[in-house]
Order: C-alpha cells, then sequence, then structure tokens
C-alpha cells in the first residue's frame, strides 16, 4: 500500500493508529468525566484502556500488513516498519502496565481514574516521537509523552516523595525540552528544514557536515534526548524520579519513555544526521560513560528500587552502544534489545509493586532474604529477570546483548564491545545479590513475606514475562528477523532504498 | 543410529531428567537423580567401544539453529573429548551417590541443578560450533553457582559471586573475540557462519588482531584452568562447595579450560601461541603453578584447602603438556586431565565423608585414625599415593609421559616440573602423616565410624579406575593418539 503524504486522506491512513489512540482517549476522558468514585469506576477505565490500545494494536498490525510505504518523501510520520515495531512496543508496555496497575492502585488508594487517560496520551505521545519524520513532530510527541509522565509521577498526591518525584522530573525535564528544542532551532537555521530527510538531504548537499551551527543543534538534541534515555551525566534526575513514582509507573517510565526516546534517537541520528560523523564520537563517549558509571553507582545501591533504577542507566548505556555504530544492524539490535529489555523491566518492577506493601521505596535486597522457599515462584520470576538483565544465554537479555556486540563488531567498534562486557561484568556485582538474597540467606523471620501479593493479573503479566524471556532466550529467530527489517527501514537520506540486507552473509559489504 | 543421536541424547536426557526430579516428593529426588545419572552414563559407555580413533571428528549431528546467523546445533567428539565427555558421564552418578547424607536440604533443587550441570559440562565439550560452546560454557555457570551458593560451607556467598565473576569477565570477553573472530572470517571467504570448521578452515593469517583475540581466549580458559596467577577464585570456590561440588568443580569445570586450549585457542590461533616470547610466558606460568601450588598446598591447614591447591599443580602439568607440543607430552596432558578428574575427585568424596563424621575439615582435628577406620586409611593412602603420581597408579602415567615429551623441546622445564613431583609428594606424605598416622590424642576421633556400603560404591569405581589406568592406560592412549597427533601436526604446520 503506498501513501501519498501529501494528501489528506493518505495522511489520515498512515495516522490511523494515533487517530485510534486519540479517539479511544477522548472517550475514555469522557467516561472518567462521569464515572471517577468507585474501585470498579477504576476497573472499567482500566478495562476501556486495554481495548483502546489493543484496538490501536490492531490499527498498526493493518498498516504493516498491507506494507504500507510513503510514495516519495514522508512529511511529518514516518511509515516504515521501524515505526510499527515500535508502536507495538509501546503499546505493549502501556498495556502491560495497565494489567500491573489494577491491584497496585486499589491496594494504594489511588482511586483516580485518570492515571489510565494519562497512561494513553503519553502512549500516544510516545508513538509520535518514535514515528515523527519532523522534528516538529517528535518535539510534540515528546512533550504529550513528558507532560502525562510528569502527572503520573506525582499522581500520588499524598505521598511527599512523589511529589518531590514529580517536580524534579518536570523542572529537569523542562531543561531537557529546552535544550531539544534549541536544538531543532539550529538544526532548522542551518539546513532551512526541519524534516529529517530533507536535513539528511541539505547536508549532503550543501556540506553541512562541519557547519557549526548544525554541529551546535545536532549537540543539543543529543543532550535532550541523553536527558530523556537517561544517559550519563544527564541521569541526574532518575534515582529519585523513580524512587518516588508509584511503582508501576516507574516500570512505565523505564521500560515505555526509555523505548521512545531511543527511537527517535536513532531516528534522528540515522536519518537526519547520516551525514555527519560527528555525533558517532559523542554516541562513544556517552555509551562508554553511562555503561561504567551506571553500573559502578548501581552497585552501591542498598535497596531494589534505586538499583533497578541505576541499572536501567547502564542499559541505556548497552542500547547507546548500538545507536553509536548508525548501522541498520545497530538499529535492529536497539529493537531487539529493547523488547528484551522492556520485559525484563516491567516484571521486575511489578514484582517490586507486589513485595511492597508499605512503601517498596524501603525493600532492600536483604528483605527478599529466604524468598527461594517461602515464594518460590516469585523468587525464580525475579531470579529470571535477574538473569536476564546479567545476561546469562538462555535468557532473552543474552541474545540481546549479543546482537549488540555483533552490531559494534561489524562497525569496528572492538574498544566499546570490551568495554560493554566489563560493564555487564561489574553488573554481575548487583544483580547476583538479589539472587544471592533470595535464595542462599535464611528468612529473617517467618512473617517476613508474608505481606507479598501478586495479583492475578500482575502474576500473569510476570509469568507472561518470564515465558517470553526464557522462549526468545532459546528461539529468538522470528523477532530477530522483525528487528532486522525494521532496523533496516531506516536510513539516511539519499541512500537508495535497496533490498533489505540479508543477515550475516551480506553485512560485510 | 547410536551415533547419529547418542550426544544429542546426553545433552537433553539430564534436562529432561532435571524436570522430573523436581516433580516428584523430596524424598524420592536423590534416588530419581541416580537413576537419571545412571542412565545417562549407560547411554554414554557404548561410545567407548564404537568410538574410532583414526576417524577424527564422529557421532556428529548437525541441525540448523539460527541459520541465518550462521549458528547451527553442531555437535561431535574426538579423541579429545571422548574421553571428557565419559569423564563427566562417570563421575555425575557417583557425585549423586556421594551427597545421599550431606544435602539434606532443598533435595530437589540440589539434585535438578547437578542434572543441569551435566547438560552444560557435557555441551561444552562437544559443541562444534562457537555460538553453542559459548551458550553452554555460561550457562553452566548458574547451576554451580547455586550448588556452591545455596549448599556450601559458611564462606559460601562469598566463594560463589567471585567464582561467578571471575569465569564470567574472561567468558564474556572471549564473546567478542569470538564474534569479531567470525567477521573477521566472514568478511575474507564470504562466509559468516560459528561453525568451528568453517572458521578453521577459513582462519588463514589473522595479523596483530591475532593477539588480542588470542589473549580474550586465553583469559577465558586460564581462568577456568586455572593458571597462575589466575587461580585465586579456585581454593574458596573447592573448599566451600559441597562435597558434589568440589567433585564436579575439580573433576570436570577445570578441564572446560584446558580443553578450551586444545580444541579452540591453540588451533585457531597457532602462531600466536607459539610466538617464543607467549610459549616461554605460558610454560613460565605453568611451572609456577606447579611449583607454588605444591608449596601453598603443604602449608594449608584445611585439607579441602590444600587438595584444591594441588589442583593448581596438577593443572600446571597438563599446561605444561599441551605447550610442549609433542605427542607424549599432549597425550600426557590428556592422561592427567582425566587422572585428576578421578584422583582428585576420590580425594574430595574422602574428606566430605570424614568431614560428614567429624565436622572439621582441619588436619590437625585428625591424627592416628587409621586405627578407627581403616578402610578409609588405606583408600585414602592409594588415592593420595595416585595424586602424587606413583608408578603402578594413573597418576604416574599422565606426569612420566608430559614430562618425557616435554623434555624433548623444554628440557629446562622438564626438569623443574619433576622437582613438582616431589613437592606433591612431600605435602601428600606428610598431610596422610598428620591425618591418619600419628598417635591417637582427640578423643573425639576414637569413636569415628569406617566407610558405609555406599561410601564403598562411590569409591570402588573411583578405585578401580585408578588401577587400570595406571596399569593398562593403552586402550586409552591409542584411543586418543590419533586426535593428538592431529593436534600437534595442525598447529606446528
Amino acid at each position: 500500500m503506498s501513501l501519498d503524504l501529501a494528501r489528506s486522506g493518505d495522511l489520515m491512513m498512515a495516522l490511523l493508529p494515533e487517530l485510534v489512540l486519540t479517539g479511544w482517549g477522548l472517550v475514555l476522558l469522557l467516561v472518567v468525566a462521569v464515572y471517577h468514585r468507585t474501585a470498579r469506576d477504576l476497573r472499567l477505565a482500566g478495562w476501556l484502556t486495554l481495548v483502546a490500545l489493543a484496538s490501536t494494536g490492531v490499527a498498526v498490525w493493518w498498516l504493516w500488513w498491507n506494507s504500507a510505504r510513503p510514495a516519495g518523501l514522508a512529511t511529518m510520520i514516518a511509515v516504515d516498519d521501524f515505526r510499527f515495531v515500535t508502536d507495538w512496543l509501546f503499546l505493549g508496555t502501556a498495556g502491560l502496565t495497565v494489567l500491573v496497575s489494577f491491584a497496585y492502585l486499589e491496594r494504594e488508594r489511588l482511586l483516580a481514574p485518570e492515571y489510565y487517560v494519562l497512561l494513553l496520551f503519553a502512549t500516544l505521545g510516545m508513538m509520535l516521537l518514535g514515528g515523527g519524520e519532523d522534528l516538529m513532530v517528535v518535539f510534540l510527541g515528546l512533550e504529550l509523552m513528558s507532560v502525562c509522565v510528569y502527572a503520573l509521577a506525582g499522581i500520588n498526591r499524598h505521598s511527599p516523595s512523589a511529589a518531590e518525584a514529580a517536580l524534579k522530573y518536570f523542572l529537569l525535564g523542562s531543561f531537557a525540552s529546552a535544550f531539544l528544542l534549541y536544538g531543532i532551532a539550529l538544526a532548522y537555521g542551518a539546513t532551512g528544514s526541519t524534516n529529517l530527510t530533507l536535513i539528511g538531504v541539505q547536508v549532503r548537499t550543501l556540506g553541512l557536515a562541519h557547519s557549526t551551527m548544525l554541529l551546535l543543534g545536532l549537540g543539543l538534541l543529543v543532550v535532550g534526548f541523553g536527558f530523556k534515555v537517561a544517559a550519563v551525566p544527564f541521569h541526574m534526575w532518575v534515582p529519585d524520579v523513580y524512587d518516588g513514582s508509584p511503582t508501576p509507573i516507574t516500570g512505565y517510565m523505564a521500560a515505555g519513555v526509555k523505548a521512545a526516546a531511543f527511537a527517535a534517537l536513532l531516528r534522528v541520528l540515522v536519518e537526519a544526521f547520516g551525514g555527519v560523523t560527528a555525533w558517532h564520537q559523542i554516541a562513544w563517549w556517552l555509551a562508554a560513560v553511562t555503561m561504567l558509571v551506571g553500573n559502578l553507582i548501581a552497585l552501591a545501591q542498598r535497596t531494589l528500587k534505586r538499583m533497578l533504577a541505576y541499572s536501567s542507566v547502564a542499559h541505556a548505556g548497552y542500547l547507546l552502544v548500538a545507536v553509536t555504530t548508525g548501522s541498520a544492524l545497530g538499529s535492529a539490535a536497539v529493537v531487539f534489545y529493547l523488547v528484551a529489555y522492556i520485559l525484563t523491566t516491567l516484571a521486575a518492577f511489578a514484582l517490586l509493586a507486589a513485595k511492597g506493601r508499605n512503601g517498596e521505596r524501603d525493600v532492600t535486597i536483604d528483605d527478599l532474604a529466604g524468598l527461594g522457599q517461602r515464594r518460590p515462584a516469585v523468587a525464580f520470576a525475579l531470579a529470571v529477570c535477574m538473569v536476564s538483565l546479567l545476561g546469562i544465554p538462555g535468557t532473552a537479555g543474552f541474545i540481546g546483548k549479543w546482537y549488540i556486540l555483533i552490531a559494534a563488531t561489524q562497525a569496528g567498534e572492538g574498544l566499546l564491545a570490551a568495554l560493554l562486557v566489563i560493564a555487564t561484568v561489574i553488573s554481575a556485582g548487583y544483580y547476583l545479590p538479589v539472587i544471592m538474597a533470595m535464595y542462599m540467606k535464611a528468612e529473617p523471620s517467618e512473617r517476613a513475606h508474608e505481606d507479598l501479593r501478586l495479583g492475578r493479573l500482575s502474576g500473569a503479566v510476570v509469568a507472561a514475562a518470564v515465558l517470553g524471556l526464557l522462549v526468545l532466550g532459546v528461539q529468538p529467530g522470528r523477532l530477530l528477523e522483525l528487528a532486522r527489517v525494521s532496523g533496516a527501514s531506516i536510513r539516511p537520506a539519499g541512500v537508495v532504498p535497496n533490498t533489505p540486507p540479508a543477515t550475516l552473509s551480506t553485512k560485510g559489504s | 543410529m547410536y551415533q547419529h543421536w547418542v550426544l544429542t541424547a546426553l545433552l537433553t536426557w539430564p534436562v529432561a531428567g532435571a524436570l522430573l526430579v523436581l516433580l516428584v516428593p523430596p524424598r524420592w529426588a536423590k534416588h530419581l537423580a541416580l537413576a537419571v545419572a545412571g542412565l545417562e552414563f549407560a547411554i554414554s559407555v557404548p561410545m567407548w567401544w564404537t568410538f574410532v580413533p583414526q576417524a577424527g571428528m564422529q557421532f556428529r549431528f548437525d541441525a540448523a539453529w539460527l541459520p541465518a546467523w550462521g549458528i547451527h546445533y553442531s555437535v561431535g567428539v574426538d579423541g579429545i573429548s571422548l574421553f571428557l565427555v565419559l569423564l563427566t558421564t562417570f563421575l555425575v552418578p557417583l557425585t549423586v551417590l556421594g551427597s545421599y547424607v550431606h544435602i539434606t536440604t532443598r533435595e530437589r533443587g540440589f539434585y535438578a541443578l547437578l542434572l543441569v550441570l551435566t547438560s552444560g559440562m557435557i555441551g561444552v565439550f562437544v559443541a562444534l560450533d562457537l555460538f553453542l560452546f559459548y551458550v553452554m560454557w555460561e550457562v553452566m555457570l548458574i547451576p554451580m553457582y547455586f550448588i556452591i551458593g545455596v549448599w556450601g560451607g559458611a564462606g559460601r556467598l562469598y566463594a560463589a559471586i567471585k567464582f561467578f565473576i571471575y569465569t564470567m569477565l574472561g567468558s564474556l570477553l572471549m564473546l567478542v573475540a569470538i564474534i569479531t573472530l567470525v567477521f573477521l572470517v566472514g568478511r575474507r571467504t564470504g562466509n559468516y557462519s560459528f561453525s568451528y570448521e568453517q572458521l578453521m578452515a577459513g582462519l588463514g593469517d589473522l595479523g596483530p588482531v591475532g593477539y588480542w583475540l588470542f589473549g580474550a581466549f586465553f583469559l577465558a580458559f586460564a581462568i577456568k584452568v586455572p593458571v597462575f596467577p589466575f587461580h585465586t577464585w579456585l581454593p574458596d570456590a573447592h573448599t566451600e562447595a559441597p562435597t558434589a561440588g568440589s567433585v564436579i568443580l575439580a573433576g570436570i569445570l577445570l578441564k572446560m579450560g584446558t580443553y578450551g586450549f586444545l580444541r579452540f585457542a591453540f588451533p585457531f590461533f597457532p602462531a600466536v601461541a607459539q610466538h617464543p616470547a607467549i610459549q616461554m610466558t605460558i610454560v613460565a606460568l605453568a611451572l609456577v603453578g606447579i611449583i607454588y601450588g605444591g608449596l601453598v598446598a603443604m602449608v594449608q591447614p584445611d585439607f579441602k584447602r590444600l587438595i584444591a591447591y594441588s589442583s593448581v599443580a596438577h593443572l600446571g602439568f597438563v599446561m605444561l603438556g599441551i605447550w610442549a607440543l609433542t605427542l607424549q607430552s599432549v597425550q600426557g596432558a590428556l592422561l592427567v586431565m582425566i587422572n585428576h578428574g578421578i584422583s582428585t575427585g576420590a580425594l574430595f568424596f574422602l574428606v566430605g565423608m570424614i568431614y560428614e563424621r567429624r565436622h572439621s575439615r582441619l588436619i590437625e582435628a585428625y591424627g592416628g585414625i587409621a586405627r578407627v577406620v581403616p578402610l578409609f586409611a588405606a583408600i585414602l593412602t592409594v588415592v593420595s599415593l595416585s595424586s602424587i603420581g606413583l608408578p603402578g597408579t594413573n597418576g604416574f602415567v599422565g606426569e612420566f609421559l608430559v614430562l618425557l615429551g616435554a623434555f624433548q623441546t623444554h628440557p629446562v622445564a622438564a626438569t623443574v616440573a619433576t622437582s613438582g613431583v616431589i613437592v606433591a609428594a612431600a605435602y601428600l606424605l606428610w598431610a596422610l602423616q598428620r591425618l591418619i598416622y600419628n598417635p591417637l590424642d582427640k578423643p573425639e576421633n576414637e569413636k569415628l565410624l569406617d566407610l558405609t556400603p555406599r561410601e564403598l560404591a562411590v569409591l570402588l569405581p573411583l578405585l578401580a579406575c585408578i588401577v587400570w589406568l595406571g596399569v593398562y592406560p593403552k586402550p586409552f592412549l591409542e584411543r586418543m593418539e590419533p586426535a593428538a597427533q592431529h593436534f600437534v601436526d595442525s598447529v606446528k604446520r
């Protein structure tokens, strides 16, 4: 299906998933305006949200199934496999978050159905951010997503730490948006366009690779995205915000927001700045510093939530390694790694939410002592998450790391690959103690894990995620293929869309 | 038919067995695990006869796993790996039987992990695809980590994490090297594949990058062996692990390192491995391991730690044998690998048995117990003598061949290594004297019980092997000779 994006009918078609989600968002707003008092209303809103996400997923699938492609230049919104696949990621993340939230919201007495509305609009923002073909759309998506997530972080109005988290996130996030906007302005100033492909073409035809204005704009853009993906040194907000937010939202931030920001970063860097070599250097250093610093600080954490927060910083570093390569293989590696990372992160935070009945902020790693005997299923799930984050074969986390290493090696980044594995070894120092506490330390008291309640839905989410991690660890073939095709669909401007490269055999060229 | 599926059966059956073990009531777990491990051994035994020494790689099986990435499930054994596979299947039932009394908590988990570990170990020895090899190499870490960390001694947490992190550091760098190698070969031949044989065929001269890659492989294997100075994880892990863990660690896991050198590091980078400076360094490290391991073993107050350090010394002989690069020395290295698995395994069993009675591993806690437990003392003496390398026991044949072979190419090193045999005699005989001879002066020791039939059932097969290999090693030597010859020829060209 070829869509001429200059015609509004075709543009609407290209925007079908976003339109469906917006429609549902408006419906949901109306519903919660009327029903917002009881726990039942809350559940209604939750199920509606799931329906909304599912129908949007179907819309994405429809475009993908008909292999929608732009006729000529893609304006405003990209129509390629990368967008479809990342859209699924965002929708899936949101859906799993909703499932985990049911029990959590009722337990924490957060009877605010707006929660789901905000979640829907944040997801819409992600889809625009990841699919934006124009810097203005990217910015709009980023703001839509960020504003909703700021509010979600502070949705628990009775918690001072949530208020702190929301305010901190908002202030630092505003800075990031300002950086991004200024970067867009400078890029526009240098090239006269905000369309990613046109910027790329201008850079090539006008030879702007060393233009100071463009480089400055590029730098500011990277800073803006660096905040959102939580790369060192722009990670300062992460621990407090992750720590103070409601745990399902923390999972949503760590998984969804990061995924969306990475999708946008990849698209902007590859499509618009493919001709500018400077960003490889910047990304190289960002990746190296993020991996090492994130892991080293995580090593010093005592509470599980802060440890996971810093571990998410470290994983941003691994993903940046794949971004640094700038190749189709690197983009594919990002997609695959994101799937593994999202599944693991959501499951880990769902388990944490179940454990931390009286404030999950205070769950230390040692509090998990004896969980392996008291609650074997829960402990097993958390252990699989840790092992997958660590990247041990048999789990999706390993295939993800392996893919990133392949991409880095292919691009000749041997040193960065070595740094990645050294950082991974450091990470064993904080993932293993979790397993150690659960299986190798005695329970402090018989009632230590009495308060652990994993609801039926959260349990299903965790079980599905763990199963997914294990299956993808052994049979990753189909997802690898999907990641490869989608990764190949974003390419520098001016490069003729050739046939999607085959796998290893033709990559060397 | 058997040729075709035996390795796959050996790989999958323990995992299936582990699932079964998890499902039955806890009190049946050990019996079921013994049955599973026994059947595993039974499956593997016919390989001894059906193996054709001259045929190179055999029992091959190849299936696409991730074909788009050049990754296959590809397995096979030759004269190098055959014995390691058999050693694994032979030792595992014994460790299960040896754990009957020792392991009293969470039995299902223990035996399930032991069986999963078995699959991992077999996988390492039979994998002919570097991706599969790496997966097996790492997968094995998790069960071993749990076995040390959950069922180990007082310092188990520290020992477990140290073991894990050391091994992981080496192996992840190896992963980077593997991927780099695949790309280097792929760019040259146009065929991107993780297959061992295709990599070997397309390798050619790598130039300076070969040194880096060899370094990564070397680190991974040297940590596992362990070569001095990468050995510091070993005393902790061996000492803190439960008996079964120590036996598996010493008997099989350490051999993965030397196997890695024989199968991958040396054949992939023969020029680098034979670079005079590198060769000298590694031979020197092997000698340091032999002498230093022996001297440190001598002063250990803890008998289990003493055995752990003696492993460093024995594996030094293996390294020397590999790097001496003569037919005898390589055959000797292979034999030392097997012998060490048998003798040191038996020693660890014996320490475990006496520990279960007296709850002390300190040598000074005993003395004169030969009078109380004569059978134990007799077996300990025989096993110790085999570990020292007394003629007539298995230990002699291996070390003698290594020294004989090494003398042709590295006479000085061989001379120094010979003194290592004397050091071994010193530390083991001295320990024996303090353990089972000397006056019986501790009242706690007067009531010790001698070996039970179950314990004898664990030890007698090992004793039989000690004698068999010591008196008539020919069946072993003739099965490994073509493979050893091929190894020497192929790397020397």
